[in-house]
C-alpha cells in the first residue's frame, strides 16, 4: 500500500470510527514521516561558518511549469494532532477591538516543526488570531485580550505570553513574523538581514557575515544577491523581498515563524519559490501561515484551521479538512459557496 | 443631447459649457503662476540691477552750472539719476524758472567733497548746465572719512616738503598710497589680531584675579603668577605699541595737496585714502577689474563711514553664523518634540491641543519672539547665568546683554514650530509595515524608532531645516532686540580662547539693509549698498537653502519611501 493510498483509505474513514483511526495513524506516522533533506546547522553563531556554498537544492523545475496544485499536498506523512509536540498553545483567547470583540473563545494546539495554515474569509479574525501570537495586536490602540497563549520553550516549559513579566521584544525575536506586504528596510540586503542580530548587539562581522550568508541560503535567495549585498534591498523584486523579509526573519533564529498572507502581494512564479521555502523551513521552524488562497494551505499546511466570525469552526489535519470536512460551514467554504 | 449638439456644432456651445470644461481655470491658474514668476523675477531683477550697477566706475562730469539769476559755478561729479520735474517744483525750491517751460530734467550728481561742500549729493537742472567735459585728469579718491574727494591732484608731500607736483605728481601719488596701504595691513594685523588677543589675555587675567578674590582665595603664589604674567603681557604690549608708533609715523608721512573744480584746495596724509582711480581715464577692461575689486571689498570688507562705504563681511559672517547656531539648536528640539507627540504621547485631546498650540506658535509675530528673548533668555536667564558663572566680571554682564547665542535661542524657538510640524509630517509618513518589521523582530520601539524610523524621517526633517533656515536668515525684527547691532567691532569667532564668542554683539544683512537704509546721514550714498545688501541677503539664504536641499535629496535618495 502506497502512502496514498493509506491516506486516502484513513481520509474516508466514517466519523464514527475515530478510535481505531487514530492508532492506525500512529503507526503510520511513525512508519512514514519523510524527514526533510535539508538541515541547518545548530543554534550557536560559531557554526554557521560551517555552512557550505549549496545550502539548498534548486527546486524541482516542475516548479515553473504548470502545476496541479492539488497534488502538491499529497505524499506527506500521516499526521495527528493529538501526537504532536505543541509548540504554542492557545487557550480560551478572547480578543477585543475597543467594544467590538473579534475573537471568541479559541482554543488550539501549534504542532512544533509543522506548517499550520489559519483560512477563513476576509475578517474572520484569522490574521487577527496570527497577530495576537507574538503580541503585534498590543501596537492596536483598544485592543484587549483575555485568555492564554503558551509558548513553549527548548526546554519544555509552557510560558503564558500575556503575562506581565512576559518581555514583548524577546517574545518577537522568538516568534517571528512576516507580513503580507514585504517590508525590507531602506537598508543595504546585508544590513536588512544583520538587522535582528544588531538589535541583540551582535556587532561581530565575521558572525554577522556568517548569519547573512546562511539566513539568506535559508530563504534561498543567496544565489541571486550574492554579488550585491551591499545594494539597498528596495532594488529587489517584490518576491525576493519577501524571500528577504523571511532572511531577516529566521535569522534571528525564531522558534515560531508567523506567516501573515506572505504570497498575497506576489506573482504565481514568486509564490510558488514562497511555498517551496515553507516546505523546506517546517524542519527547523514551527510555522503558522495565514492564507486567503485555499489550493495554497492545501499545498504548504499540515494542519489547517478553518475560522469564521471569529471563532475557530474546525481544525485538524490539512488533507482531512480539504477533502473531508466535519462541518457544514467549512465544506460551503472550501467548496467555494461564500468567503 | 446637450452633448450630442455640442459635438455636432462646436460653434454654438455654450459660456457653460466652456466654463465647465475646465479651461477657465486652466487659464486661471496659469495666469497667478506667471504673475508670481514674473514678479519674483522682477524683484530679484530690480535689486541685481540697482544693487550690482552700484560698483561700475561711471563717467565723472565737469560742466559749468547756471540756474537762472545765478553767477555761474562748475561742478564736478558722476550723474547717477535723474528724473523730471515740474517747474513749480523748482520754483517753490526757491529757483527762477523760464516761463513757459512745464517740465524739466533733474539730475542727482554725485559731487562728494563732502568735508568742502557739505552735501555729497546735489540736484541740478539738466537745461542748466553747459560745457560739460570729461577731463582725463580729474580722480576720484576714496577716503576712509567724509566720503568721496572728487577733484584734480596738484602735489605730493612728503613731511611737508613737495616731492612732485603737476605731470608727474598722478604717478608718484600712486605709489606713496600702494606703501601707505601696506603700512595699514599691519597696522591693522597689529591693532585687531595683536593687540586684540593681548587684550583678551589680560583680561582673562583680571577675571582670574577676580575670581581668586571673590572665593576668597588669597593664596600668594597664584597672585604674584598672576601679576608675573600681567608684566609680561604688559611688555609685549609696550613692543606693539612702539611698533605701532613707528608704523603710524611712517604712515603719515606723505600727504597730498588737491584741487577741487570750485577752485578749494585741500591738503590732506595719503593715509585717509583707501583708494584712487581717474574714471575718465579707465578703459573697458580697467573698469570691469575695477568692478570686481569693488565688489570683492564690497563681500570681504569691514565697512567704512556709518557702514554706508566699504564691504559688509562682518554682516555676511554674522547671518551665516547666527543660522547655523540656530539650526543646530533647533533640530534636536523640534525633532524629539515631535518623536514624542506623535510616537509617545497618547492621542487624545491633550495632545492636539498641543499640536494646536504649537501650530499657532508659528503665528506669533516674531517681534513677540523678540520681546520676549530679550525679557527671558537676557534678563532673566543670562543675568543668572552671570551670577553662577561669571560673576568676576559684574558689574559688566556677559551673558546677561543681547548676544550671539541669544538671538539664536531666539530664532530657533521662532523656527521651532515649523521643525516639529515638518518633522510629524515625516513620521506619520512613515509606513506602518516598516515600523512593524523592525518590531517583529524583536526590536524595541526605541531602537525601531532610532535605526529605521528615524533615518527614514529624515528627509522630513531636512525639510523642517530647510524652512526654519528661511525663516530665520531673513527675520530682522527679534534681532534688534536680542544681540544685533549696527556695527561690532570683531567677529563672534576669532583665534581668541574660547574662540566661539556667543555672548558678543554680531552685524546681520537683514538689520544691515534697514540700518543703512534708514538710519544712515547719507541717505543718498546708502542708497545703492541697500539694494546690493538685498541682494547679497537674498544669495546667502539661497546658499543656505540650496545647501540643504541638496543634503535632503541625498536622503531621499538613501531612505527612497517603499511606496510602490
Amino acid at each position: 500500500m502506497s502512502a496514498e493510498e493509506l491516506y486516502n483509505v484513513i481520509d474516508r474513514k466514517p466519523e464514527g470510527d475515530e478510535k481505531k483511526d487514530e492508532s492506525l495513524n500512529k503507526t503510520l506516522s511513525e512508519a512514514l514521516t519523510v524527514k526533510t533533506a535539508i538541515t541547518y546547522p545548530e543554534n550557536s553563531p560559531e557554526k554557521y561558518a560551517s555552512v557550505t556554498a549549496d545550502g539548498r537544492a534548486e527546486p524541482p523545475s516542475a516548479f515553473y511549469g504548470a502545476v496541479n496544485p492539488e497534488s502538491l499536498g499529497r505524499g506527506r506523512s500521516v499526521l495527528n494532532l493529538e501526537l504532536e509536540t505543541t509548540s504554542m498553545e492557545v487557550s480560551g483567547l478572547n480578543l477585543f477591538y475597543g467594544e467590538k470583540q473579534a475573537l471568541f473563545d479559541i482554543s488550539m494546539k501549534i504542532p512544533q516543526q509543522r506548517v499550520t495554515a489559519f483560512i477563513g474569509p476576509s475578517g474572520c479574525g484569522k490574521s487577527t488570531l496570527l497577530r495576537s501570537m507574538n503580541r503585534m495586536n498590543d501596537l492596536v490602540d483598544g485592543c484587549r485580550v483575555d485568555g492564554q497563549i503558551r509558548l513553549t520553550d527548548t526546554s519544555g516549559v509552557q510560558q503564558n505570553i500575556y503575562e506581565k513579566s512576559v518581555n514583548v521584544a524577546d517574545l518577537r525575536r522568538r516568534v517571528g513574523m512576516v507580513f503580507q506586504k514585504p517590508n525590507p528596510f531602506p537598508k543595504s540586503i546585508y544590513e536588512n538581514v544583520a538587522y535582528g542580530l544588531r538589535i541583540q548587539g551582535i556587532n561581530k562581522k565575521r558572525v554577522l557575515d556568517d548569519v547573512v550568508e546562511w539566513a539568506l541560503k535559508g530563504a534561498a535567495l543567496w544565489n541571486e544577491v550574492k554579488d550585491r549585498l551591499h545594494e539597498s534591498a528596495l532594488g529587489l523584486s517584490g518576491g525576493q523581498q519577501q524571500r528577504l523579509v523571511i532572511a531577516r526573519t529566521i535569522a534571528v533564529e525564531p522558534e515560531v515563524l508567523l506567516l501573515d498572507e506572505p504570497a498575497s502581494a506576489l506573482d504565481p512564479i514568486s509564490t510558488l519559490k514562497i511555498e517551496e521555502l515553507i516546505n523546506e523551513l517546517k524542519s527547523r521552524f514551527t510555522i503558522v501561515i495565514v492564507t486567503h488562497n485555499m489550493q495554497q494551505a492545501a499545498r504548504v499546511s499540515d494542519y489547517t484551521a478553518f475560522m469564521y466570525m471569529g471563532r475557530m469552526i474546525e481544525y485538524g489535519d490539512t488533507d482531512r479538512l480539504f477533502t473531508n470536512p466535519r462541518k457544514k460551514q467549512t465544506e460551503d467554504y472550501i467548496t467555494g459557496r461564500y468567503g | 443631447m446637450t452633448m450630442n449638439n455640442s459635438l455636432q456644432s462646436p460653434g454654438k456651445r455654450s459660456v457653460g459649457a466652456w466654463i465647465n470644461s475646465g479651461a477657465p481655470w486652466v487659464w486661471l491658474n496659469a495666469g497667478a503662476v506667471a504673475i508670481s514668476l514674473v514678479l519674483v523675477i522682477g524683484l530679484l531683477g530690480l535689486i541685481a540691477v540697482r544693487g550690482l550697477g552700484h560698483f561700475w566706475p561711471g563717467q565723472i562730469m565737469v560742466a559749468d552750472y547756471q540756474p537762472p539769476g545765478q553767477a555761474v559755478r562748475m561742478v564736478a561729479g558722476e550723474i547717477t539719476d535723474s528724473e523730471e520735474v515740474p517747474a513749480a517744483r523748482l520754483e517753490s525750491s526757491g529757483l527762477e524758472v523760464v516761463n513757459g517751460q512745464e517740465l524739466y530734467t533733474r539730475d542727482l550728481l554725485k559731487q562728494g567733497n563732502r568735508d568742502l561742500s557739505g552735501a555729497d549729493f546735489v540736484w541740478i537742472v539738466d537745461e542748466w548746465l553747459s560745457n560739460r567735459q570729461y577731463p582725463e585728469d580729474i580722480m576720484v579718491l576714496e577716503r576712509r572719512e567724509w566720503g568721496n574727494f572728487y577733484g584734480f591732484l596738484e602735489s605730493v608731500q612728503e613731511d611737508g616738503i613737495t616731492v612732485a607736483s603737476g605731470e608727474s605728481a598722478w604717478i608718484v601719488f600712486n605709489e606713496r598710497l600702494d606703501r601707505a596701504l601696506t603700512i595699514y595691513q599691519a597696522i591693522y594685523q597689529i591693532e585687531k589680531h595683536d593687540i586684540g588677543s593681548i587684550n583678551a589675555a589680560i583680561e582673562q587675567l583680571r577675571l582670574a584675579e577676580r575670581r581668586l578674590e571673590l572665593s576668597g582665595d588669597r593664596d600668594p603664589v597664584r597672585q604674584a603668577e598672576i601679576q608675573a604674567e600681567r608684566k609680561q603681557l604688559n611688555q609685549e604690549y609696550q613692543q606693539l605699541e612702539t611698533q605701532l608708533g613707528d608704523l603710524y609715523r611712517a604712515f603719515n608721512r606723505d600727504s597730498f595737496v588737491a584741487r577741487t573744480v570750485a577752485g578749494q584746495t585741500l591738503e590732506q596724509p595719503i593715509s585717509k585714502v583707501v583708494r584712487a582711480y581717474q574714471p575718465n581715464t579707465l578703459s573697458l577692461t580697467d573698469k570691469i577689474g575695477f568692478y570686481f575689486d569693488k565688489v570683492g571689498e564690497f563681500i570681504l570688507d569691514d565697512p567704512r563711514e556709518a557702514n554706508t562705504e566699504g564691504g559688509v563681511f562682518p554682516a555676511i559672517f554674522g547671518t551665516v553664523m547666527m543660522v547655523i547656531l540656530m539650526s543646530i539648536m533647533v533640530t534636536p528640539f523640534g525633532v524629539i518634540a515631535a518623536v514624542y507627540l506623535r510616537e509617545y504621547a497618547s492621542q487624545g485631546w491633550m495632545t492636539r491641543a498641543i499640536r494646536v498650540a504649537v501650530n499657532n506658535l508659528a503665528g506669533v509675530p516674531s517681534i513677540v519672539y523678540g520681546v520676549f528673548g530679550l525679557g527671558f533668555f537676557i534678563y532673566f536667564a543670562g543675568a543668572k547665568i552671570d551670577n553662577l558663572f561669571f560673576a568676576e566680571a559684574l558689574p559688566s554682564p556677559t551673558f546677561g546683554t543681547p548676544g550671539l547665542l541669544w538671538a539664536s535661542i531666539t530664532l530657533a524657538l521662532l523656527t521651532l514650530p515649523v521643525v516639529i510640524v515638518a518633522t510629524e509630517e515625516g513620521l506619520s509618513r512613515i509606513p506602518r509595515s516598516v515600523r512593524e518589521g523592525s518590531l517583529a523582530l524583536g526590536a524595541t520601539k526605541a531602537e525601531t524608532l532610532w535605526r529605521v524610523v528615524l533615518p527614514m524621517a529624515s528627509p522630513a526633517m531636512m525639510t523642517g531645516l530647510i524652512l526654519a533656515v528661511a525663516r530665520a536668515a531673513g527675520e530682522v525684527a527679534p534681532l534688534m532686540l536680542v544681540g544685533v547691532v549696527k556695527l561690532a567691532p570683531s567677529l563672534p569667532l576669532d583665534g581668541n580662547y574660547p574662540y566661539l564668542h556667543l555672548d558678543q554683539k554680531f552685524m546681520h544683512l537683514g538689520f544691515h539693509i534697514f540700518d543703512v537704509g534708514f538710519q544712515s546721514p547719507n541717505v543718498e550714498a546708502a542708497r545703492p549698498l541697500v539694494y546690493a545688501t538685498a541682494l547679497l541677503l537674498v544669495m546667502v539664504i539661497a546658499v543656505l537653502n540650496l545647501s540643504a536641499v541638496a543634503i535632503r535629496n541625498r536622503l531621499r535618495e538613501k531612505y527612497k519611501s517603499l511606496e510602490d
